[in-house]
């Protein structure tokens, strides 16, 4: 190993103590996310939180720096998920007109959505032999953060597992939502928003709002709406599915 | 923006309050969320700046999830273990989700003509 010169040492140590560095750290692998997203040609599957998220693990297994540790410096950017979920009223209002007259697809489609991605998602897992505390913790993927990791906790689940599932469902949706639709030809954008955030709660909504506002608008109803028929439905299934 | 900015975290806190006092299973932002709709909905017109701040704070939804995400370096162990396993279910599931929830609205749509005011 190539000897640290004490005064590096010292910054370091005072730097990776402080919020400062782990925030830095967090806004510039999410800019070279999006860089590399742009520089492919905005390709649906260079995804920027992915790629975020893979250099951030990288850079915190080469420090030695433990996960709390960086979530001290992260939570400030962590924290602004529930001002932006409030916010997601502001679209809601300025499309109401349109979510209004889609009141009776988007029902249907939440029913059936939520129902699929719970069943779908225990029985792959369960025909591959995963263990029933992984199965548990992955069921509710599909529904945004604290409500997975509330059904997780009733179910037998590991919440904290299971907040992992619902980032990488989030990034798989967001990944394949557009080739999707544009395979099966779906030129409606309130079907297109609804079932990503059906699917893949927040994340999916975010590459909706990127792709077109009023499928961003559609997306962030279905994240709510599925959050809260999942709290409702997943123990249920679970305790019907074994 | 201040302002704008105050609105939201008020209508959080508020949502918060309504989730704890009245032990509902939705988190408070979703609760928020709502609150805020129907304050809209009262005015009649969203004000400018907080246009603005929503739309900044929408744009980069994406960038809030990454400190979440990081979360994964946790739990290394068990996903090496079961990696084919939990994969297949999350692509496969997903996926299929997607799928049904789209065919369902485009169907129920065309059906309830629910279609015609797009035109």
């Amino acid at each position: 190993m190539i000897p640290i010169p004490p005064v590096i040492e010292d910054v370091w140590v005072y730097l990776s103590t402080t919020p400062l560095l782990w925030l830095t750290a967090t806004l510039a692998a999410f800019l070279a996310g999006q860089w590399l997203f742009e520089r492919s040609g905005r390709r649906p599957l260079v995804n920027p939180v992915a790629i975020a998220v893979v250099l951030l693990i990288v850079l915190l297994k080469a420090t030695g720096t433990t996960y709390q540790t960086y979530f001290d410096g992260a939570q400030f950017v962590h924290f602004l998920l529930g001002p932006a979920t409030v916010a997601l009223a502001v679209p809601l209002h300025q499309n109401f007109g349109a979510v209004r007259r889609a009141a009776l697809p988007m029902l249907a489609a939440l029913l059936a959505g939520s129902v699929t991605a719970v069943v779908s998602a225990v029985a792959i897992a369960l025909a591959f032999g995963v263990s029933l505390e992984t199965m548990r913790s992955l069921a509710p993927k599909s529904v945004t953060t604290p409500i997975a990791m509330g059904i997780a906790e009733k179910i037998g689940g590991i919440p904290s597992l299971t907040a992992v599932m619902v980032i990488i469902t989030g990034i798989i949706g967001a990944m394949t939502v557009t080739p999707l639709m544009n395979l099966l030809r779906v030129g409606d954008w309130r079907a297109r928003g609804f079932a990503a955030g059906v699917a893949s709660h927040g994340i999916g909504t975010a590459r909706a709002f990127q792709v077109n506002e009023v499928a961003g608008t559609f997306a962030g109803i279905a994240m709510a709406l599925n959050g809260i028929a999942t709290a409702i439905m997943a123990p249920l299934l679970i305790s019907l599915l074994g | 923006m201040i302002a704008a900015l105050m609105a939201l975290l008020a209508c959080q806190v508020a949502g918060e309050l309504v989730a704890r006092l009245l032990g509902l299973p939705i988190p408070g932002p979703v609760i928020g969320t709502i609150l805020m709709f129907a304050l809209l909905l009262a005015r009649g017109k969203v004000p400018g700046a907080l246009r603005d701040v929503a739309r900044g704070l929408l744009t980069n939804l994406s960038l809030l999830f990454v400190p979440a995400g990081v979360g994964i370096v946790q739990h290394l162990d068990r996903i090496r273990g079961e990696w084919v396993g939990i994969l297949a279910a999350l692509v496969g599931s997903t996926v299929l989700t997607m799928l049904v929830a789209v065919f369902v609205f485009r169907l129920v749509s065309r059906l309830s003509g629910a279609d015609r005011e797009d035109a």
